[in-house]
């Protein structure tokens, strides 16, 4: 059995007087692939954002290698160039070229020299089909082509974990296919994702295990496989009819 | 029919059209603007002091005699506007950088940046200047300089940070929170997604609103005569009380007219030119 990579332990999130997470627990083992679904707002962001300290908790433990890390103290700068974030949006950098916008982590966080961290970000494009995207900027890419962007200046970091936050979210119908072929290849490479998507389709070809989210809490949680054709939660049933009467799966 | 680009006629048709009404605004515009400005020169020439008034403000031969005289006096407003600009840029961005400090450790940092920033644009400049460079300088405590240029430049640099550091902070504050939380998923610092992601954005966005306040400061700069530093106001000032004629002024709103136009053209022009992004942007 491989490591546990994270371990969530009864975690809740509130802003303000709502309580988005509400209890949640999650294991993810090393080279593991978990999809979470559910609605909008059912809290898979929010958790996603937790994990990675971008959102402080209220309440529960959440583990990285075993170290806790929502105690006092703990660095969080530390941890975070550990866990690779993909965002809906990309938020990449506006003002900076690709090769800026993949190399200011290395640069400025594990103070690798200029050329190393460019010859680093050099082949990570050309893994994934931007070489020759280099010297623009991001204004100048397609929506797909900024989100890859944004994938490999996360994978610049080296990181053992990565999250995406609905990364295809935000893309034209025609330019999600480019980005989900990106994130095959990350899983073929054996590396763990937690992902949160709407793309069941997507969902049931990837994850290792998909969690469905219901009003801040893990409502179930198995093999795509069984999720997808036999769940044995209502609510989850009812989603997933939803789902594909809208067309989504 | 067939046009010189050998386009059918019918679209060289509608362009004519569209070029023939654009000459028609043209001479719209020349004929409204002619007779505005002659009706107000009429009323004006014709007014009963005219003449009085002519020969006060606008007499030829003084203005070419005194232009080079206050031009070289200019000099002064010239250095003090450079030196104080740049020290505003920095100090500017520092108390911006201050007053954006998050968490209740930096209340203190951030109240007296807020004080500071309050009073300085609050209290009239020339009475900044006066306190500074009379009360200040007054004290005569050792070491302390009483040049009144060396006063000038501290108070236009204090009232004009004031500004500016505002003029930042909103650049900061428009740079939406996703662009810090990248940086720092990246694993920055809070110090370093300032320094490479937010400042280096809120900058260029800010660019047109710092030009207009270095304009401000341009023509600010005759202030500091009251501390009796002879810069060109004052020489225009003494020129004119020695020859009773105030067409020295004139020369010297020419002189600000030339270094204040370009500035305001080009503020106008970035500006124009953001709302053009924005707009591509938004799509």
């Amino acid at each position: 059995m491989t490591a546990e990579v994270v371990r969530i332990e009864g975690l809740h999130k509130s802003f303000d007087k709502l309580e988005v997470l509400r209890g949640i627990d999650l294991a993810v083992r090393e080279h593991e692939v978990v999809c979470l679904i559910g609605a909008s707002g059912s809290g898979k962001s929010t958790l996603l954002r937790c994990i990675n300290l971008l959102e402080a908790i209220d309440a529960g433990r959440i583990l990285i290698d075993r170290t806790d890390i929502t105690l006092p103290g703990v660095d969080a700068n530390k941890i975070r160039r550990r866990i690779g974030i993909v965002f809906q949006a990309f938020n990449l950098f506006p003002h900076m070229s690709v090769l800026d916008n993949v190399t200011l982590g290395p640069r400025r966080v594990l103070r690798l020299p200029r050329d190393r961290a460019e010859d680093d970000a050099t082949e990570l494009l050309a893994r994934f089909g931007l070489a020759d995207k280099r010297t623009e900027y991001p204004d100048r890419l397609s929506g797909g082509q900024q989100q890859r962007v944004a994938i490999v200046r996360a994978l610049a970091m080296h990181p053992d974990l990565m999250l995406l936050d609905e990364i295809t979210s935000a893309l034209d119908p025609e330019l999600v296919a480019e980005v989900l072929s990106v994130v095959r290849e990350l899983a073929a490479g054996g590396m763990t994702m937690i992902i949160a998507t709407h793309e069941m389709g997507f969902a049931r070809d990837i994850a290792n295990r998909v969690c469905f989210l219901d009003a801040g809490r893990i409502l179930e949680d198995g093999p795509p496989s069984r999720i997808f054709s036999a769940p044995t939660e209502p609510r989850t049933r009812q989603f997933l009819d939803r789902v594909i009467a809208a067309g989504r799966m | 029919m067939i046009s010189p680009s050998g386009l059918p006629a019918q679209p060289a048709v509608s362009t004519g059209r569209r070029r023939r009404d654009g000459g028609r605004s043209i001479l719209i515009a020349v004929v409204s603007t002619l007779v505005f400005f002659s009706v107000i020169g009429w009323v004006i020439v014709s007014s009963p002091s005219w003449p009085l008034v002519q020969h006060d403000f606008f007499d030829a031969e003084v203005f070419w005699r005194y232009l080079p005289v206050i031009g070289s006096a200019f000099v002064t407003n010239i250095a003090l506007f450079l030196i104080t600009e740049v020290l505003v840029l920095i100090l500017g961005l520092f108390i911006a950088v201050l007053r954006s400090l998050p968490g209740p450790v930096f209340f203190p940092v951030r109240l007296v940046a807020i004080a500071y920033a309050d009073i300085f644009r609050g209290v009239p400049s020339l009475l900044i200047i006066y306190v500074l460079g009379f009360g200040i300088a007054g004290l005569g405590i050792p070491g302390v300089p009483n040049d009144p240029f060396f006063w000038a430049a501290v108070s236009l640099t204090l009232v004009y940070t004031a500004y500016v550091s505002e003029v930042y902070r909103a650049g900061i504050e428009s740079i939406h929170p996703s662009q810090a939380a990248a940086a720092r998923s990246l694993g920055l610092t809070q110090a370093q997604a300032l320094r490479y992601v937010v400042i280096p954005q809120a900058v260029r966005r800010v660019i047109p609103p710092l030009l207009n306040d270095f304009i401000g400061l341009q023509k600010d700069t005759v202030l500091v005569s009251y501390l009796g530093l002879v810069e060109a106001f004052r020489t225009a000032n003494i020129e004119q009380q020695s020859i009773f004629n105030y067409t020295p002024y004139l020369a010297l709103s020419v002189i600000f007219l030339v270094i204040t136009l370009p500035l305001t053209r080009l503020t106008d022009y970035l500006v124009a030119r953001d709302r053009r992004r924005f707009l591509a942007g938004a799509r």
